[in-house]
Formats: C-alpha cells, structure tokens, sequence
C-alpha cells in the first residue's frame, strides 16, 4: 500500500477532493473525498467501472475543471487553470483534420505562444522517433489509428510536460496495436523521466504499465484501495508491458484487481 | 511495429499495370455506368428544348405565352444593343450579378460575425434564439416595397440580396460552430487556449465546410432576392428586363432574361464547387 514517494515531496497530491455536478433535476456527487498523491516519476493508474469519474479526476489534475471541495496541487502549488506542467492525452486524437501532423504535434506551444521553430524542431524529433518521420506533411487521415494516435503523444510531449495525464489512450485502436502501442509510451515515458497518470478501466493494462494502481469505488468515486505492483522476478527491472503480461506476478495482481471491481458490479 | 503500420496508408488511386481481368470489366461497367447518366442528363435537356420548340410551333400551346428557344438568340443578339430607352442586356445582367455577389458576401461575413458573437455569449444566443427561428421564417420578399421605400432603389435591392440570405446564414453557421466536436474544444482547453483562440484555431477552421454549405444556400437565395427587389424598383436588372418584358407582352424578353438567369446561377454553383474542391484538398 505504500507509495515510493512517500519521502519525496509529490508532484501531484489530491486533498480531500470532492466533485459535484449540478443539473436543474439536483446534483450529482461524481467524485468524494479523494485523496493520494503522486511521486515526481512515478506511473499510476487508476480504474475503477465507467461512470465512477475516472476521467474527471484527469480533467481536475489538469485544471480544466474545478473542485467543488478540496485540493488538486501540482509541485505543492494548487491548480487554478491549465498548467504548462501537465500533459493531457485524451481517449481519441482528435487531431484537426485541417491541419497537417507536424502542424497538429505543435498545437500545444502555438497555443501557448512558444517559440515555433523549437516547437518545429522538437516535434520533427518526436515525430521521426515514433516512426512518422515521412509523414511530417501529410494530413491525419492518411494516417493509421496507431500512428495518429502516436501523433497525439508527439502533440502532448511537445510542450515537455512534467506530468502527463493519459485518458484511456487507447480504447479506440485494435487490440494489437493497443499492445504494441502500451509497450512505446510507457517506454517514451519512462525515458523521459516522465511522471504519468493512466486512467483505464483495463485492468491487464493498468497492471501491465504502472508502478501502483488507485481503485476508484463506483459513483460517487471514492478511492477503495491502492496497489503498488512489483515484479520481483525482473530483478528489480520494471519489465515493458508486453512482458509484465508474461511475468508469473501479473495473474495475481489482475485477480486481485478483478476482485476488487467485481465487487462493485454486485452493487 | 511503426513500419507495419505504413501499409495501411491509404492507397494512391490509379490503375496498377497488372490489373485483373475483372478489375478491368469493373472499371469499363463503372465508365458506362458513368457515360449513361451523363447522357440522360443530356437527353432530359434536349428532350425539353425540342417540346418548347415544337409544342407552341404546332400551336398545341400559344407561342405568345411561351415563345421558342430558337428566339432566343436573335432575341439575345438584339437587346445586346444599348439604346437611350433600354440598357444591353449585359448591363442588366452585370447589375444583377453584382446586387447578388453583394448581397451573399454580405451575408456571408455579417452571418459569420453575428454567429461568432452568439457563441461568443452563449446567453445572447439564447435570448435571440426565437427572434432568430422567426426572422428566418418571415418570407423576406415581402419587405420589398418596405425596403423600397426605406433604402431607394438601388439599396432597397442590396438590402433585400442581403436580407434573404443573412437569417439563414447565421443559423447555419451558428449550428456549424455547435457541432465541432467538444473533445477538439477540450484539447484546446487542455493546452490552456483562450476563447479567441479556441474561436480561431478550432471553432473557424473546424466550420469551413459549414462555411462552403452556406454559401452554396446563400449564392441561390440572393440571386432570388436581387430579382424580387428588381420587379419591385429597379431600372436595370435581370428582374426588371422580365417584369418590363411581361408588361409589354414580349415573351421573347423574358424567356431570355430567365435563360441568362438559369446560367449565371449555374455559373456561381460551379465557381463554388471550384471552391469547395480546393479548400476540401486539405481535409
């Protein structure tokens, strides 16, 4: 139950956060009292059924949403608005269709008024690292699920986020470029020194990516328990995805999980 | 696996040297298949000029109420003239085209306008909205002699191209802005942009084939009102070579004011579909 940052100050903590949302028939409660925090590098996961405010808890870390209680701080400074710091991967690419790749992979810095021949450079580098070097000028629908969605990590690294905050960035591609793409970002990820927020209510790729996985109740989103995952037969190597998948420690932590959502689904 | 995924890169089109017998026998049907609509579009249009010909020739209808096409031309080649009593029929059809081209780019860049500030202030639409829906449903033509009297003859003729095609424009493009998709909206968000840069990086460029739909509406409803207001108060014009035509009982004016009409509305839909086709590239 131990988080590896507990003697590091966080780079994200949650304080007693609660999220109401009010509608003219009364208000939902979509997440209560929800509290963890995160060590600078760390990747966490967090499951939990659809509807239990998963992707909410994305949208408050990244402040486009508010708390209605509580606390969201990045670095120890609380979240008023979008930060420079956060990275935000959403389920699909939504890449603008006008645009072509390089011109989507540097949306983030035209938006944030950064210098553009740096933002140019750096995504050319992302982009030719992911394998997209030659399609720099085509437009997104020449391209594949995969590589569009790789377009979509360029996009978010391109600001050099600290944190970054993945929306289930997968569900929308075949099951195996869903694997095969789980093994790059994490490895993209981790190389970058990267601290990551995997919300996903799979639980072989939340087992398989992250260090520690955050079950979330059903609505109202309450955090049930946590999970650090270890897999001691790597010798202390954090083995890709792919290979997690193999590791004779995956099938205990997945029951364990599958456990504690099962659970829910009995109400 | 990133090479993999190359092949599944959309195909150049084109016929590969080694094509398969059928593949062959596909393309003549589809060649034929293509060859027999455009040769009943043809057939439909002679088939029509032929009657408009021969019925009132035959006197199976009067000629005075429908003339021919064939009188078309001389009729054409005499009104070409520019006489102190009656301007060319180039001059009518340059005044007409003009008060449209007016009338849809004015709509066009105040609809956007407007439907920019409606989304802008999403309470200004919503107290608007019924105004809106009315002001679309009031038929417009029937300002014209109200717009005579307000604007003079020329405005009143602008004011009615304008009219027409401005309440539709704003719903269409407002509704346009409405369904760019929201995630577009939240990444946008997520990057921390602004309303101004959300409008002009997601909500504009996302809306270009809204954009082009309107001006398809609008280039037809303008050229309807520019002819409304000309039968009303114009002294040149398309609308008032017919509306002059019929008061004299010379079908052979009218007959070819309305065939000039039909062209320069052909003429604007495929100007805008050259339009369509080069900004659509991009997409």
């Amino acid at each position: 139950m131990q988080s590896s940052g507990r003697f590091v100050s966080p780079k994200v903590e949650l304080r007693g956060v609660d999220l109401r949302y009010f509608g003219l028939d009364g208000e939902t409660e979509a997440l209560k009292g929800i509290s963890f925090s995160i060590a600078p590098g760390e990747f966490v996961a967090i499951i939990g059924q659809s509807g239990c405010g998963k992707s909410t808890l994305l949208s408050l870390i990244s402040g486009i949403i508010k708390p209605t209680e509580g606390a969201v701080l990045v670095d120890g400074k609380p979240v008023t608005g979008p930060n420079r710091k956060v990275g935000y991967m959403l389920q699909q690419d939504y890449l603008f269709e006008w645009r072509t790749i390089l011109e989507n992979a540097v949306l983030g810095a035209e938006i944030q008024g950064a210098n553009m021949g740096k933002a140019r450079t750096r995504a050319t580098q992302l982009l030719t690292r992911y394998g997209l070097g030659q399609f720099l000028h085509h437009l997104p629908r020449q391209l594949s699920g995969g590589m569009r969605q790789r377009v979509a990590l360029a996009r978010t690294l391109c600001t050099d986020p600290d944190v970054v905050l993945l929306d289930e960035p997968f569900s929308a591609l075949d099951s195996q470029t869903r694997l095969a793409l789980a093994d790059e970002v994490t490895e993209i990820l981790r190389r970058e020194g990267k601290t990551a927020i995997l919300v996903t209510h799979d639980i072989g790729e939340a087992v398989s990516m992250s260090e520690r996985v955050i079950v979330l109740s059903r609505r109202p989103g309450k955090v049930k328990s946590e999970h650090t995952i270890r897999f001691a037969s790597a010798q202390g190597e954090r083995p890709a995805p792919f290979a997690a998948r193999n590791a004779p420690e995956f099938n205990g932590y997945f029951n364990t999980l599958w456990q504690e959502l099962e659970v829910h689904v009995g109400g | 696996m990133s090479v993999a995924d190359t092949s599944l890169i959309a195909p150049a089109s084109g016929v590969a040297a080694g094509a398969s017998p059928h593949y062959r026998e596909w393309l003549k049907r589809e060649r034929r298949g293509r060859l027999a609509i455009r040769g009943t579009q043809l057939a439909i249009l002679l088939v029509s000029l032929v009657l408009w010909e021969v019925l009132p020739r035959a006197q199976i209808v009067n000629p005075l109420l429908t003339s021919y096409p064939s009188a078309l031309w001389p009729t054409f080649v005499s009104l070409l003239k520019d006489t102190p009593q009656q301007a060319s029929i180039l001059t009518h059809t340059g005044a007409t085209v003009l008060a449209t081209v007016i009338g849809f780019t004015g709509a066009m860049v105040l609809g956007t306008i407007i439907a920019a500030a409606l989304w802008w202030w999403g309470r200004l639409y919503q107290v608007l909205d019924p105004y809106l829906v009315v002001a679309n449903a009031m038929p417009k033509t029937a300002f014209v002699p109200i717009f005579y009297i307000w604007l003079g003859a020329t405005l009143s003729i602008y004011g009615m191209s304008l009219a027409i095609s401005l309440f539709i424009t704003i719903l269409m493009i407002y509704s346009g802005f409405q369904g760019v998709d929201p995630n577009k909206l939240k990444l946008a968000q997520t990057f921390g942009a602004s309303k101004g840069q959300i409008l002009t990086k997601v909500v504009l460029p996302g809306s270009v084939p809204t954009l082009i739909a309107t001006l398809k509406v609008n280039a037809g409803l303008s050229l309807v009102g520019v002819v409304v207001g000309e039968f009303q108060s114009a002294s040149v014009g398309l609308g008032y070579l017919i509306q002059y035509g019929s008061q004299i009982f010379k079908m052979n004016i009218v007959m070819t004011a309305i065939t000039i009409l039909a062209l320069v509305s052909s003429a604007m839909y495929l100007a805008i579909s050259r339009l369509e086709v080069a900004v659509m590239r991009r997409r």
